[in-house]
């Protein structure tokens, strides 16, 4: 027999005296499940301080981790996607467009802005996985293009921080254009000799990884990022047979050699300075 | 024995019936070549009808008919024998599925690169389906850098179900390997020709496929994802492919339309696989008016357009 016995089933209290919790105050790491402060959290750049798993972050948190007092100058803030092709499937191309940006306040899946960073001048394009899967369309190629003009033109290094699924299968030929687009450009900041850090984080896979996200003058990473051309499951429903531990982090993309560095995040900005100055010297 | 596609039975029946008649014909010494004639008519009208009205997936289904040419075949072809395979790349192994080597275009010593599909069960698995590995990317590299080293114009030949996702690839850095290509082959100081002869998929594509002239015969696709994996992300089955086919806009014609290629090569008005030296022989004229056109152009000059024409490759508002 138990000790207590509950007389009345299920929830009582009525609606309107139902007490609110005020959102965002709390998070809770995605791994081990430890509860912060989102102020916490915020401070510690998004990593958990008990098991150092780096939650996702987007476009804004990296600005304001990486440029001094986190003031910037974002670059062609207002260029949307269009539908050259007319694009539907199960959903129309221009109406998940509007509902993602309604959902995620973004216009697109990649910002670009220029700053400081230990009081050097640096041009960063960061992307925004929430934006469906940060993918790459038209809008992410054009503002990397113009992002790397603005550097020529600065004389300023430039970084790309990759978050992304790969290319944007409602501009199909379009999106794989960019590819080359971007590698294009990048062949030019080369030519005017400025450097070029790609900064791969979680995820970052398909076209990205097959073009600029490996063509960096160094690539780093954030820890346990999965970094793959072609994702586990495809790979693993090619060979047949379970995957090795580790396979496509960033750990296991660093000893096959296609990595200079891994930093954590808490350590990003020190590091970057570091490597920026190293460079400008 | 020839394969036909399931739209292009109705002239299999025909071609029978033509044969059939000349049997009787000469079995029983009547003149049938009224008849023959006649069926030939119905036979020219009957293709004709087909292959100008095919779907996006019709396409996709010839781009992949085992009878059409693959990449050595046109080589042979076009070089008449004087071509040199070259291997390896130099670093870990002969990657099967990339192909290259130096031939004379008439005379004139061009580089000629390609994915090669096999043409029986044993050589399709010996070529991997036509899927290079990195070593195959960097291959192609090698020879592409040799080329510019010696002045020689470059022409590349696309036909990839795309880049091989193995596990090998991931370890040996597919992605970089493909990224280097693109880089690279954007900033070639000789002319670069790139011609998609069957399917153009994605990354593994593109790895070959940065030049100063991308074009695509008539009935092959280019794209980000093939139909059919576009259909299983977006609609979450393959049933979806032939919807799919026609949302990516992946023909020579839409691609040329969107300006995301520089021209579309004619096909035998019933494909290229049914007229294998008619196809060899336009693709040599065009191959030879290319590299003409391009061979008055300053290097440099010719580097910057290349850049500044993908650069334009993009809609936003």
């Amino acid at each position: 027999m138990s000790w207590f016995k509950r007389v009345k089933e299920g929830i009582t209290t009525s609606t309107q005296d139902k007490k609110e919790t005020p959102e965002g105050l709390w998070v809770k790491c995605n791994n081990c499940k430890t509860v912060f402060t989102a102020e916490e959290m915020a401070s510690n750049a998004h990593v958990c301080n008990r098991c150092s798993y780096h939650e996702r972050i987007g476009s804004e948190e990296y600005f304001q981790i990486i440029f001094d007092d986190a003031k910037y100058t974002e670059l062609n803030k207002d260029l949307e996607a269009g539908d050259p092709l007319k694009f539907e499937d199960t959903k129309k191309y221009t109406d998940r467009l509007k509902s993602t940006q309604k959902a995620t306040q973004l216009k697109d899946a990649i910002r670009t802005a220029k700053g400081k960073i230990d009081g050097m001048d640096l041009v960063v394009a960061a992307m925004d996985f929430s934006f469906i899967g940060g993918s790459m369309g038209s809008v992410m190629g054009e503002k990397i293009a113009r992002a790397i003009d603005e550097a020529i033109k600065m004389k300023a290094p430039f970084m790309i921080i990759s978050k992304s699924g790969g290319a944007r299968m409602m501009e199909a030929g379009f999106s794989l254009m960019q590819m080359a687009k971007v590698s294009g450009k990048l062949g030019q900041l080369a030519e005017a000799k400025l450097p070029y850090i790609s900064f791969l984080t979680d995820p970052t896979t398909g076209g990205v990884t097959a073009s600029f996200a490996m063509l960096g003058d160094i690539n780093i990473a954030e820890p346990n990022a999965l970094i793959a051309f072609a994702g586990p499951r495809v790979v693993k429903e090619t060979i047949g047979r379970d995957l090795p531990e580790g396979f496509q982090t960033s750990e296991f993309v660093l000893e096959h050699g296609f990595l200079d560095y891994i930093v954590d995040r808490t350590q990003l900005k020190e590091t970057l300075a570091l490597s920026l100055k190293l460079f400008n010297n | 024995m020839s394969t036909y596609l399931d739209f292009e039975e109705p002239i299999k029946e025909l071609e029978e019936q033509i044969e059939n008649t000349k049997e009787i014909g000469a079995s029983t010494e009547i003149d049938m070549s009224d008849k023959i004639n006649e069926l030939q008519d119905v036979l020219s009208k009957k293709t004709k009808e087909i292959f100008s009205n095919l779907t996006p997936w019709q396409r996709v289904q010839l781009s992949r008919h085992p009878d059409r040419p693959y990449t050595l075949a046109y080589i042979d072809a076009i070089t008449e024998g004087t071509f040199q395979e070259l291997h390896g790349d130099r670093s870990v192994k002969d990657d099967k599925a990339m192909v290259g080597g130096f031939g004379l275009l008439d005379g004139q010593t061009v580089m000629f690169i390609g994915q090669q599909k096999g043409i029986n069960t044993k050589m399709r698995q010996y070529r991997n389906f036509g899927m290079p590995n990195p070593e195959g990317y960097r291959k192609a590299l090698r020879l592409m850098k040799l080329a510019e080293k010696f002045n020689k114009p470059i022409v590349t030949f696309i036909d990839t179900p795309g880049a091989f996702p193995g596990l090998e690839a991931e370890e040996r850095g597919q992605g970089e390997a493909i990224a280097r290509n693109i880089y690279e082959m954007m900033r070639l100081k000789v002319p670069v020709i790139c011609i998609i002869i069957g399917e153009g998929a994605s990354g593994g594509a593109l790895g070959i496929g940065v030049g100063d002239k991308v074009v695509m015969l008539e009935n092959t696709w280019y794209s980000v994802i093939s139909p059919e994996s576009c259909s299983s992300i977006l609609w979450r089955s393959w049933e979806h492919k032939e919807k799919a086919a026609a949302a990516l806009k992946l023909t020579s014609e839409d691609m040329y339309k969107n300006k995301l290629v520089d021209d579309v090569i004619k096909e035998p008005v019933n494909g290229a696989h049914r007229d294998h030296e008619l196809i060899f022989s336009t693709v040599k004229k065009h191959i030879k008016k290319y590299i003409k056109e391009l061979e008055k152009e300053d290097p440099n000059k010719r580097i910057d357009q290349r850049i500044e024409k993908f650069n334009k490759m993009g809609v936003w508002k």
